[in-house]
């Protein structure tokens, strides 16, 4: 194992990786949100549900609102981007997601410093997370 | 008044009024099924009233010294007419921008350990997608009598959890030599490079497993629980604690942020109104820390979130 961080006031190589990417990954997800939500908001892209009748679902329970609102869980919004309302979710779905590209960028900086414990841990995490993110691991929605 | 107190005076100000406009609302909203309600009145008045509250809480937040998603949870569940479904992943993808934004920062200043974050990230994102499950799987009474529960915890654990600014630590454990998690950083307030190490790595480990389950449950962020935990349990110092805590949450709330996205509880005009809010918030209350005085705004923030916790337990309880 190469390069004791203890020995350094210096963030070690992959954290430096990580924060670098982090932070591309968190202004490009913001820039999106904001610009998706600016054409959604001004009525720039027809939204799915009119932004006059949005108040009519917000208080119901998720289960509800799938239903009557006929929207289906998952990865489903993809197909739904023509909307302005749905066209939003590349932003929040990229600000979510950017923390597991952090992960799989960081492996091949541990693999070189033979860090293999951390490389482990990193691929296990990237994998977590993509699991959670994938949408098999379904929820009650009541 | 001093100008000191005429800004603490100022931000107390707004905090209550913006409190009790909401509280006004939300009170007239109690109930599921609040759409007579709603369109009474424009649809546009609750996303910028989420948008100014939101921006106080973001001053609050930073002055008060807690994170955005601990007041976002509770004070818009209990008062404004969203669902808490939809209130949980917001709060979560909240906390998830708000660590976005302070990680890289903290990780360049090597105040964010990576070392010590990863190993405890694993577990607390993994119970967090449990937590998300478990948490949207339960009927909402029981999540809002909870969530209350929790909120008054919190409320306690502020008032009288300590801090250590450099816990002593004899010797590293096992685990964390291991681990190799360990590191030196200067303060800058005195220039003095500290040496830190941790021990009871097994026992804080396992603690995350609870805060990963909370975290997913309520969406609430979790950098309360995170910092006594690694300051006290396991003796990183309070800085690298703090730092460290922050930058975790991006982890631990993005596994939670999937399942809640996943499962449909993500209205955009909840969230991004919230988002730009209390990130905008965090911004003016970063520049309010030199003339305000936090402590006074501690109490109000522990006030608010007592406030919030019996509204959240009364709701559950159906009073």
């Amino acid at each position: 194992m190469k390069g004791d961080p203890r020995k350094s006031l210096q963030a070690s190589p992959e954290q430096i990786v990580y924060a670098e990417v982090l932070e591309k990954g968190m202004l490009l997800g913001l820039v999106l949100i904001l610009a998706s939500f600016g054409l959604y908001v001004l009525g720039i892209i027809k939204p799915y549900i009119p932004l006059n009748e949005i108040s009519k679902y917000w208080s119901y329970s998720v289960g509800e609102y799938l239903q009557v609102a006929k929207i289906h869980q998952g990865w489903w919004w993809i197909q739904m981007l023509g909307y302005g309302d749905f066209l939003n979710f590349i932003g929040i779905a990229f600000l979510a997601g950017v923390t597991i590209i952090c992960f799989l960028v960081i492996v091949p900086v541990l693999w070189k410093n033979d860090d293999k414990l951390y490389t482990a841990f990193a691929i296990l995490e990237a994998v977590i997370l993509s699991l959670a993110a994938s949408g098999i691991l379904g929820g009650g929605g009541h | 008044m001093t100008k000191t107190g005429k800004m603490g005076a100022l931000v107390i100000a707004l905090l209550l009024s913006v409190t009790l406009l909401a509280g006004g609302s939300g009170f007239a909203s109690d109930g599921t099924v609040i759409v007579d309600n709603s369109s009474a009145i424009s649809w546009w008045i609750w996303p910028l009233l989420l948008l100014v509250v939101t921006f106080i809480m973001g001053v609050a937040a930073v002055l008060g010294g807690v994170g955005g998603g601990v007041l976002f949870v509770p004070i818009i569940s209990g008062f404004f007419p969203f669902h808490l479904d939809f209130v949980r992943g917001a709060g979560l993808l909240v906390a998830l921008a708000g660590a976005l934004a302070a990680g890289p920062g903290l990780l360049k200043m090597n105040l964010a350990s990576l070392r010590l974050a990863i190993p405890v990230g694993l577990i607390a994102s993994t119970f967090a997608i449990i937590g998300a499950m478990v948490g949207l799987a339960l009927p909402t009474q029981v999540v809002q009598i909870a969530l209350g529960v929790t909120i008054i915890g919190i409320c306690i654990l502020m008032l009288v959890a300590k801090k250590s600014t450099v816990p002593d630590v004899p010797k590293a454990d096992q685990i964390s030599s291991v681990l190799r998690i360990y590191g030196i950083y200067q303060e800058a307030s005195t220039g003095e490079i500290i040496d830190w190490k941790i021990h009871r790595t097994w026992q804080g480990l396992l603690l995350f497993v609870t805060i990963g389950i909370m975290a997913g449950m309520f969406g609430l962020g979790a950098g309360w629980a995170n910092v006594p935990v690694l300051n006290l349990l396991m003796g990183a110092p309070l800085k690298i604690s703090v730092a460290t805590s922050k930058f975790l949450l991006s982890i631990t709330d993005t596994s939670a942020a999937w399942v809640y996205l996943n499962q449909g509880c993500v209205i955009p005009m909840i969230v991004v109104p919230s988002l730009i809010g209390i990130m905008v918030g965090s911004f003016v209350g970063v520049r309010l820390l030199r003339v305000a005085k936090p402590g006074l705004v501690r109490w109000i923030v522990i006030g608010m979130l007592a406030f919030a916790g019996l509204k959240a337990l009364s709701k559950g309880l159906g009073f």
